[in-house]
């Protein structure tokens, strides 16, 4: 195909036309720059659980819902109810993800304690790897956020994700997850769901804060982290974490 | 009111995430890949008995290559945005790495063989239609007009190099797929290395079945008589590349069982419960062991015209299933 | 011909992804500020203590002291903004407490629960109990 010259300026002109005009949109409509207060580099964000002080009220889970208008019927955070038989399947249960609390437990015998769960917002996360766009990211402050202007809801990361936290919103059709309640912490705020727990089983860390209880906790205490055989640099640590919870 | 899980599965899980739109397209490459296999068996194995299926080969993978974005697209929460893929890929995610495979194996080496195959006719085309058909000829013909014996030669030389290349690459296109469902560490019964091995098999497998039946399909509508040496030889590649997928299958379920790991218990209760009928009855038993038996019988007796034509028609459309 | 697929590719590639696109990593920090702007929908114990010590005095001397007032009493930031506008409803005392109290296996054996109906003979909690500082 032979282009003649008057074509190519033709063609260029129209083009610089439309680069322009979108970059000067792009600076009208661009986002404000950060707040002075609050700076990413000083904080890495995580939380700890105290499996012992979980009463499986449920409070976190409505709060959350209701901070962030989690849609009915998906959980950015939810709590399990283990109860272990010895030398057999542990018996694990989550009615509506713990919103309304439990049922009354049948067998009062077994070993049975609550475990709440959210995104352990993890360092090396097997979500953030195999997004196709970068649409989900983690933070520079180490929380794992979704951008829904940019997912294309192919779904990618939830199948990655080892901890079953994400979702599919119904309505925006993006992924949808726990958020470490970012627009909270960012304000100074703890989240949602810790701010509402009635006897501090759930806790917001900083490790980046020398003051943090969490460096006491992790140096007195039992940890683990939820399948740390996957390796994903979870940040959500528990104590006295049963051996039967998965 | 959503009735709550028990046992170990999470809350967020009760909705299936991958169904089957995202299902379909594996098994569309798949069609591709063994499509082209069978067509690069002609050019560069020299197997002149399946001659008469090479371009049905490469129509039917470009077809299907070109249907096969679609139920992607459909799958996609916003299918208008799915050109970010290519604006910003993430270089760690294997699915964006995948648009590129695709774009590569679409664009060098299904289009440019066809293109390659059916110069000569499209030159000629070119010459001897009018109006508006003149004009698409024309383009097609992109500039080059010479179909001396010189230029034919050019032509296969090309052509060889392209299918020589295009082989990886249509393993590469349906291996690519099996690697994105492999490298899901959370998932055990998708993690393995095997996978894309297996689906790069069972594409060959399926490409050639659906090729096999459309090329009697397309016999049957054109009214001309099949060539029975290409069918035989089309059969016979088709039960050897089965016996290599149904192993290696086995290989994975043997294996599986007998190191019976923690996801063991749970993939175990599966298939004997929800996945029974369509994994056990209609993938194993009549989509495999009854496809094998009908190629497997043609190759140890020999029957007639008629009931082989009739044997492999119902191999290849149950392989397909 | 590819060539000029290539460079429309470029200019659409210019235009549509915003330039800051990787500054932090592979995604559009734009989106941190977005997601930092969302509204609260929980004030914090923090804000209820500027107007209501009385009843902060109260709740701090009692078994209660560590839970935070809108555990009880839902999301109140829209009270905060505006209080006289947005009046707080009082909890649904009957189930409220149960969800926490009721005893049950899976609770820590410290924690104060017991089978509320015995307990109360359905009388409402609180016909005995204060709220904020419920130790009898």
């Amino acid at each position: 195909m032979d282009l003649s010259r008057r074509d190519i300026f033709k063609i260029g002109g129209k083009l610089l036309l439309l680069a322009s005009a979108g970059a000067t949109l792009e600076e009208i409509l661009g986002a404000a720059p950060p707040s002075e207060a609050y700076r990413m580099a000083d904080h890495w964000w995580g939380m700890i659980i105290d499996i012992d002080k979980c009463i499986g009220c449920g409070s976190c889970v409505r709060a959350c819902a209701q901070e962030n208008q989690v849609p009915a019927g998906f959980f950015r955070t939810w709590v399990e109810r283990y109860q272990v038989e010895e030398g057999k399947q542990p018996l694990v249960d989550s009615p509506n993800g713990a919103m309304d609390g439990f049922p009354p437990s049948k067998r009062t015998d077994l070993k049975s304690f609550f475990v709440p769960k959210l995104c352990n917002q993890c360092a090396s996360s097997p979500c953030v790897q195999v997004c196709p766009v970068g649409a989900t990211f983690v933070s520079p402050d180490g929380v794992v956020l979704v951008d829904e202007t940019y997912c294309l809801g192919c779904r990618y990361c939830v199948q990655a994700c080892p901890y079953g936290c994400r979702y599919l919103h119904p309505q925006k059709r993006t992924v949808d997850k726990c958020t470490l309640c970012y627009h909270r912490i960012t304000k100074g705020l703890t989240t949602a769901c810790c701010e509402n727990c009635p006897t501090g089983a759930r806790q917001l860390v900083d490790f980046k804060n020398p003051e943090d209880p969490v460096h006491e906790f992790l140096r007195n205490n039992k940890v683990e982290v939820l399948k740390p055989y996957m390796a994903t640099g979870a940040k959500v640590y528990y104590k006295d974490l049963d051996g039967a919870v998965r | 009111m959503i009735p709550g899980v028990d046992g170990f599965i999470y809350p967020n899980e009760v909705e299936l995430q991958w169904g089957l739109l995202v299902v379909l397209y594996p098994y569309i490459t798949g069609l591709v890949a063994g499509a082209f296999i069978l067509a690069s068996l002609e050019r560069v194995f020299k197997v002149e008995a399946v001659r008469p299926t090479y371009r049905l080969a490469l129509l039917t993978a470009l077809a299907f290559l070109l249907v096969a974005p679609l139920p992607l697209q459909l799958h996609l929460g916003h299918p208008e945005r799915s050109l970010e893929m290519y604006l910003t890929p993430h270089r760690s995610s294997a699915m964006a790495m995948f648009g590129f495979v695709y774009l590569w194996y679409l664009m060098v080496v299904l289009l440019l063989e066809i293109w390659l195959e059916y110069r000569a006719d499209i030159v000629r085309l070119a010459q001897t239609t009018t109006g508006w058909q003149r004009l698409v000829y024309k383009l097609l013909t992109l500039g080059s007009e010479n179909v001396s014996p010189e230029a034919r030669r050019i032509d296969d030389k090309v052509s060889y190099i392209v299918t020589v290349i295009g082989i990886p690459s249509a393993f590469l296109l349906h291996g690519y797929v099996g690697f994105i469902f492999g490298s899901i560490k959370a998932n055990p019964w998708w993690s393995s290395p095997l996978m894309p091995i297996v689906f790069l098999f069972s594409a060959m497998v399926s490409g050639i079945a659906a090729v096999l039946a459309l090329y009697m399909a397309f016999m049957k509508v054109k009214k001309m008589p099949l060539d029975m040496g290409c069918l035989d030889t089309i059969a016979k590649y088709l039960f050897y590349t089965f016996v290599i997928d149904f192993s290696l299958e086995m290989l994975d379920l043997v294996q599986r069982t007998y190191e019976a790991d923690e996801s063991f218990r749970t993939l175990d209760f599966m298939v004997h419960t929800r996945l029974w009928g369509s994994q056990v009855i209609l993938q194993i038993c009549v989509g495999t062991l009854l496809p094998l038996a009908l190629l497997a019988a043609n190759q140890l007796w020999r029957f007639s015209v008629s009931r082989r034509k009739a044997m492999y028609l119902a191999a290849s459309l149950l392989t397909m299933m | 011909m590819l060539l000029g697929g290539l460079v429309v590719f470029l200019a659409i590639r210019a235009v549509v992804v915003p330039k800051d696109f990787g500054k932090f990593g592979h995604y559009r920090p734009g989106a941190l500020e977005t997601i930092s702007a969302r509204s609260i929908a929980y004030a914090g114990h923090e804000q209820c203590l500027q107007c209501h010590d009385q009843e902060a005095k109260v709740h701090g001397g009692g078994m209660h002291a560590k839970v935070s007032c809108e555990t009880c009493h839902g999301p109140l930031a829209k009270h905060t903004d505006d209080p006289t506008a947005n009046v707080p409803k009082l909890p649904d005392v009957a189930n409220l407490c149960r969800r926490c109290h009721e005893k049950d296996a899976a609770k820590p054996k410290g924690f104060h629960q017991v089978d509320t109906l015995a307990h109360s003979q359905g009388m409402l909690c609180n016909s005995c109990h204060q709220p904020h500082n419920p130790q009898l």
